[in-house]
């Protein structure tokens, strides 16, 4: 199980993410979104930062979880701005809530996703459902 | 875009396949082994390989591109995850269809409660849009 001490914990900002027109493109692809350069990447792009941000979480040391034994269980975006070619992003990772239940982490996520002037540019809450894997 | 609270829009069916997921995983940097490989997914309990939830809710943002008229008008968005999207080997991949009915339109906002389905499964909880102009 997640050490309880996790709840609370900031991580540090993730390394800068440079927004191309490439990787948008790309990443609107893969789900069949039309795309042209100058529009505004698809919703759902900032999940590549806090996607990101949740791998250092998994990561860590004191936290040690294998991504395939998790399940992202609710994701919630609330935007300040779309996103865009030309961006550099960083998410900024804070465990708000941690529960036990049935043998799984609930682990509450709320990531800030600031542009290079710091401003906030989406606020990605995301739900980890870890279990103890049998893989 | 201009609708009335009730107003059901256009209901947008879009396939999925393992190679979608592949791209997906390149993308998005999520390469959990559960969306590309049947024995991993299997071997945690899954039916098969799924889809990224991600990826499912990708799909509701491009419903919600559509019916906004132009990118960049989603403004809020979120689902619950609920029930896996199995997507079987081969080309034909999986449908999954996204419907939704303007929930409420307040100061130029407009809130928009989605039904995301695969099959006779609903995919998503709660998934919902929140849509400028």
């Amino acid at each position: 199980m997640v050490d309880s001490s996790l709840a609370g914990r900031t991580f540090p900002p993730t390394a800068p993410h440079d927004v191309t027109a490439d990787h948008v493109r790309a990443f609107a692809d893969a789900t069949g979104t039309p795309w042209t350069e100058g529009d505004p990447a698809p919703p759902t792009y900032p999940i590549v930062v806090a996607f990101a941000a949740m791998q250092e979480l998994m990561h860590d040391p004191e936290v040690g979880i294998e991504l395939r034994n998790v399940i992202h269980g609710e994701q919630r975006f609330a935007y300040q701005r779309p996103v865009a070619a030309g961006d550099v992003l960083t998410a900024t990772l804070t465990v708000d809530s941690l529960r036990q239940i049935g043998g799984a982490d609930i682990i509450g996520t709320t990531s800030a996703v600031a542009d290079a002037d710091g401003a906030l540019v989406c606020t990605a809450k995301a739900t980890l459902v870890h279990t103890a894997g049998t893989a | 875009m201009t609708a009335e609270a009730g107003t059901e829009l256009p209901t947008q069916t879009f396939t999925v396949t393992r190679a979608d997921l592949v791209a997906y995983a390149a993308a998005s940097g999520d390469h959990n082994p559960i969306h590309q490989d049947e024995e991993v997914a299997r071997s945690v309990g899954l039916p098969g390989v799924i889809a990224h939830g991600m990826y499912t809710l990708a799909l509701a943002a491009r419903a919600a591109d559509t019916w906004a008229g132009a990118p960049g008008r989603v403004v809020e968005l979120g689902a619950k995850f609920t029930k896996p999207v199995v997507v079987p080997a081969g080309d034909d991949g999986v449908e999954v269809v996204v419907a939704g009915v303007v929930k409420k339109v307040d100061d130029g906002l407009t809130t928009v409660g989605m039904t995301v389905t695969c099959g006779d499964d609903k995919v998503l909880g709660m998934p919902t849009a929140v849509l400028r102009g």
